[in-house]
């Protein structure tokens, strides 16, 4: 098949800014981003004058036109935005940049992801204006107005029609907390999280309690992509890009809450195209990082990958299947949005490079193949695979 | 009495004139959902054209101020400082299954720790803040 980037672009350098509690950042949110840029020049050995391209999601502010400035970049090729809120195109950034360099538009592509919201205002919150019109009329006014409150309806209803307990969610949570004890770079390093301190947290709204929703932060990621063939000559092993790509389900963005599917991740229609351009079944993955916006979009995510059906979610959801080394499905081992960092799911994709690199501070034995699914329940969403030069 | 302490951002018709046809009917104690003329799909919320069959021939019609719960959140954590001391608050989300199952959100009237069951019967309460500049009608629910 030619249509396909599979094995045609490799992740050659990743790289962070220290992450930091929101508003926190000594950095402007600009200065982040080039951090991030130049820590992934450098995991790479490659100078920053050659990069050649940049994409992002999530309406992110740092302009390619600027950032090339200001590193000085000989030439732009590609700038590139991928539409759609949230954390949903984590993913379809690196698919954009996949594209870009496997039909020749660009060489040497950076995917970053800068957030300083206490120079920006923070997500969490519900608007400020005076007035309210449009989609939004038919929600604020009734007090739904945040991330959380816009998500938790359709997972109360997952969980009413499939049965799930409390405790499927609360096994996400403790997996990433668990894995964040490990991880230096992690917000929550240092502040383990157990059963009975998640039962006795507070209620955001339900069914999540505090440790059921991601952190806000500071900091910047990026990730450096180059063509297949020249990602042999780079100092780390090459980690292929297998599949990545975007989508949404029929009116997913109905106004109001009427999307017809209601319940679910948006992975439905997404998550077999993503199989098939990889060349691998859900049994083939080694270990996933799950955009953790709220647990439960980690639940449904899940699910819409194949890896658990809706109805054996009590079983598969426990604390041992999702942790590294050993569980079933090694879950968001960086400790990932709720616990080492929320920088909108870019993190997620570079732990996933770390695993396959072997990398990781919680590593899994022989991670060849690693999944990223990327904002659920948002509109489009995006995952990614990724693998090492065996699976080529 | 308003369901929510006042302060929130207040409803207005949108600019480009799509639904003031809804805030004036709501205004009236009258529901009303979006159809299509031509192929008779029920829509929420307005949009120019028919998603179904892509008409641009579509009028507001009044509907019988009844449904389900399709599905629910209680609310704990203001995000709102209108909201601060408001203590938690149910919202629902109605679906009406005789109108192509379109759903509207709103709040579920009475003891906001009130068990809550998805399928429920709900009949619409209009609730108008008169005293509000401007004034603004909004939509609750309560169990049959």
């Amino acid at each position: 098949m030619s249509r396909t980037i599979r094995g045609k672009v490799a992740v050659v350098g990743v790289g962070e800014t220290p992450y930091y509690k929101r508003g926190q950042s000594p950095d402007a949110e600009f200065k982040l981003a080039l951090d991030a840029v130049i820590n992934a020049c450098k995991d790479a050995q490659f100078s920053t004058k050659d990069i050649d391209g940049f994409a992002s999601f999530s309406n992110d502010r740092n302009d390619p036109s600027k950032l090339a400035n200001a590193l000085g970049c000989k030439e732009l090729r590609f700038s590139n935005m991928q539409w759609g809120g949230g954390g949903g195109g984590g993913s379809g950034a690196i698919a954009n940049a996949a594209a870009a360099i496997a039909t020749g538009m660009a060489e040497s592509v950076i995917v970053f992801r800068a957030l300083a919201q206490g120079q920006f205002g923070r997500f969490g919150q519900g608007p400020r204006s005076n007035v309210v019109s449009g989609a939004g009329a038919y929600t604020v006014p009734y007090g739904l107005m945040s991330p959380a409150q816009s998500f938790a309806m359709k997972v109360n209803r997952f969980m009413h029609d499939h049965g799930v307990k409390q405790e499927a969610l609360r096994a996400i949570s403790l997996a990433s907390y668990h894995h964040a004890q490990n991880n230096p770079r992690a917000v929550m390093h240092g502040r383990p999280l157990d059963e009975q301190k998640y039962d006795e947290s507070r209620w955001i709204v339900e069914p999540f309690h505090l440790f059921d929703c991601c952190l806000e932060n500071d900091g910047a990621a990026a990730m450096l992509l180059v063509d297949a063939e020249r990602a042999k000559d780079f100092p780390h092993k090459p980690v292929y890009i297998l599949s990545a790509l975007t989508g949404a389900h029929y009116r997913a963005g109905a106004s109001a809450h009427n999307t017809p599917d209601y319940a679910t991740s948006t992975f439905k229609t997404t998550s077999s195209r993503l199989y098939d351009m990889a060349e691998v079944k859900p049994s083939d993955v080694n270990v996933a990082q799950i955009y953790e916006n709220f647990t439960g979009g980690v639940l449904m995510s899940v699910v819409e990958h194949g890896f658990c059906e809706p109805d054996e979610c009590n079983e598969f959801f426990v604390k041992e299947n999702l942790i590294a080394p050993s569980g079933k499905l090694p879950t968001n081992t960086s400790g990932g949005n709720l616990a080492e960092c929320y920088m909108h799911g870019l993190g997620l994709n570079i732990e996933a490079v770390r695993q396959v690199r072997e990398e990781s501070t919680n590593q899994v034995p022989d991670a060849d193949v690693a999944l990223v699914a990327s904002g659920p329940m948002v509109t489009p969403v995006s995952s990614s695979i990724f693998g090492s030069v065996a699976t080529l | 009495m308003s369901y929510l302490n006042p302060g929130l951002p207040i409803p207005v018709p949108a600019a480009d004139g799509l639904d003031k046809p809804y805030w004036d009917a709501i205004a009236n104690d009258r529901l009303v959902l979006q159809v299509c003329e031509d192929c008779g799909t029920y829509q929420w919320g307005p949009e120019w054209i028919c998603h179904a069959c892509n008409s641009s021939n579509l009028r507001f019609e009044e509907i019988e101020p009844k449904g389900r719960i399709y599905s629910y959140e209680r609310v704990w954590h203001p995000v709102h400082p209108a909201l601060k001391d408001q203590g938690p608050y149910i919202i629902v989300l109605v679906e009406f299954p005789e109108q192509s199952n379109a759903r509207m959100v709103g709040n579920l009237i009475g003891d906001p720790h009130q068990e809550v069951v998805i399928g429920t019967p709900v009949s619409a309460v209009f609730e108008h803040n008169n005293e509000s500049d401007p004034a603004f009608t909004l939509v609750h629910w309560k169990v049959d």
